[in-house]
């Protein structure tokens, strides 16, 4: 039996009269790496923003449905509380403009109005950084603003913001699709590092990125999981010939 | 036939840029060439001379403005803040556009008007003329300036940004004010400079209401003199030396205003967020 972390049943979304999801059902094994694939438009960001409930910030959202995190519905919960357990990496590496390295690493904390002790922050910072990969690079420029850095340690900042806080789930929105082929590489080594201590639900449209790193492989199209599975099965021998025919090539 | 197309056009382009420049500069030369003669330190410190005699100096009036654009910046920078991300946050919304076309409004009104409202209000209530009075008219113009400001800054600041505060867990009160404003601190105080430029040389608010002293005066609930008034009531003077004074006034208002101006680029290059 795999241990579950999170449960997605009978959900629905979309924007006003715009149906982007129909009827997913899935189920999330814990520290692993599952990739949400599918072409453009068919629906993966929203259902990775609906897991932090990012998606009902835009206009005219709406659910329908439940996710359950360890057994509890998310939408129960406090936003801000759950998006302390889940945190997000985005398309584009925002790290915030204002602050430094160092004080990005810790946005989580300092923003919140956290007060923590100057041993503690330090720990915090060399620690995630470390996570990371990024400490040997930043080490002797953490009071420059992060928007010095290049676009890949510029992700790597980002999700090192977000491991700061704990997250028992990490949800990454196509996390390399601004960056060069070299920070892929190292970004996709490092989710691999990291699902020892963190769950990992990633959005791609690069078929061999969900290949080369992905335990779990989810395929929606037009709003429909299509199929879902371990990741050697979906590649090897997909049931559906929807996803066979993405697979190939034929279309996405 | 092109190439003297093209060399007619830069002629004509510099022609006319200097011909506009030339009026701005005779100004300032202007205002040197019959400023500088009566600043000396006597001007800077001490109070008028009753009319007739010569020396005295503009003290009252010096003071005075830094007085009302003090106390009028207490009252507009904190009100102006709240509206500009007021605006922003409706902007979207039947309510925000209202506003927007009210605060517009506000900023279109001549700046007599705004000088009769304060009087009415507070001139005629309390009962006689005062320093705060005419920071309150003051600020009326003031408001609407930092409010536009502040909204225009804080739309400039990409989604992505406040995103990324949201999915860390941060409320959204706290997203706009640790995130969003400090990311526009340059933008913001840019708009305040801006409006403390445009008031220190506002004339018009004043005489209903700071009414002018030729007396130091600290004060609040007393009339106080100010740069801009002191022109007005000394051009119109019959003494020679009044009306030199009025050129001073003049020089240093150019001078506090060129100051502001420069604080304004210092401020913008050193808070220069990059996206």
């Amino acid at each position: 039996m795999e241990d579950k972390i999170l449960k997605i049943e009978n959900f629905y979304a979309g924007y006003g009269k715009l149906e982007v999801l129909k009827n997913i059902n899935i189920e999330i094994v814990r520290n692993k790496i599952t990739a949400f694939m599918g072409p453009s438009g068919c629906g993966k960001t929203t259902l990775i923003r609906c897991i932090n409930r990012m998606h009902e910030l835009n206009k005219d959202a709406y659910y329908k449905g439940e996710i359950y995190l360890e057994g509890e519905s998310i939408f129960s919960m406090e936003p801000v509380i759950l998006r302390r357990k889940v945190g997000m990496v985005f398309q584009k590496p925002n790290p915030f403009p204002h602050l430094t390295i160092y004080e990005n690493v810790l946005a989580g904390y300092i923003i919140n109005g956290i007060k923590l002790k100057k041993e503690e922050k330090d720990r915090i910072v060399e620690e995630n950084l470390k996570k990371v990969a990024l400490w040997d690079e930043v080490k002797d420029k953490l009071y420059l603003r992060g928007t010095h850095l290049s676009g890949g340690q510029q992700q790597r900042l980002c999700i090192a913001r977000t491991l700061a806080l704990n997250p028992e789930i990490l949800l990454l929105d196509e996390p390399t699709s601004s960056l060069d082929p070299k920070s892929t590489i190292e970004i996709e080594r490092l989710l691999e590092k990291l699902k020892e201590n963190v769950t990992i639900v990633i959005v791609t449209h690069n078929i061999s990125q969900a290949s080369r790193i992905a335990d779990y492989v989810a395929f929606i199209y037009l709003g429909e999981l299509i199929e879902y599975g371990r990741a050697e099965k979906i590649f090897t021998a997909p049931e559906n010939k929807i996803t066979e025919e993405y697979l190939s090539g034929k279309f996405g | 036939m092109k190439i003297l197309k093209d060399r007619l056009f830069k002629f004509m382009v510099i022609f006319l840029a200097l011909l506009t420049l030339f009026p701005l500069f005779s100004i300032i030369f202007m205002i040197f060439k019959n400023g500088i003669s009566v600043i000396n330190l006597e001007f800077f410190t001490s109070l008028p001379k009753p009319p007739g005699e010569t020396g005295g100096g503009v003290l009252n009036a010096i003071i005075g403005t830094l007085l009302l654009i003090f106390f009028a910046s207490l009252i507009a920078i904190p009100f102006g803040l709240l509206t500009g991300i007021f605006l922003y946050e409706y902007r979207d919304k039947k309510i925000g556009e209202i506003l927007t076309t009210f605060v517009d409004i506000t900023q279109g009104i001549p700046s007599i008007v705004i000088g009769i409202i304060s009087y009415l209000w507070i001139v005629k209530k309390m009962g006689h003329f005062s320093l705060i009075s005419g920071s309150f008219a003051l600020s009326l113009i003031f408001l609407p300036i930092i409010a536009k400001s502040t909204k225009e800054t804080l739309k400039m600041i990409p989604s992505y940004i406040i995103e990324a505060s949201l999915a860390l867990g941060i409320s959204y009160s706290r997203t706009i004010l640790k995130v969003v404003l400090p990311s526009s601190i340059g933008g913001i105080l840019s708009g305040i400079l801006l409006g403390i430029s445009r008031i220190s040389g506002e004339t018009a608010p004043l005489l209903f209401t700071a009414f002018g002293n030729p007396f130091l005066n600290l004060n609040i609930l007393k009339p106080v003199s100010s740069l801009p008034h002191l022109i007005f009531i000394y051009t119109l003077s019959p003494y020679d030396n009044w009306r030199k004074h009025a050129w001073g006034c003049a020089l240093i208002l150019i001078i506090i205003v060129s100051f502001i101006s420069f604080l304004n680029k210092l401020f913008l290059k050193k808070w220069k967020i990059k996206f």
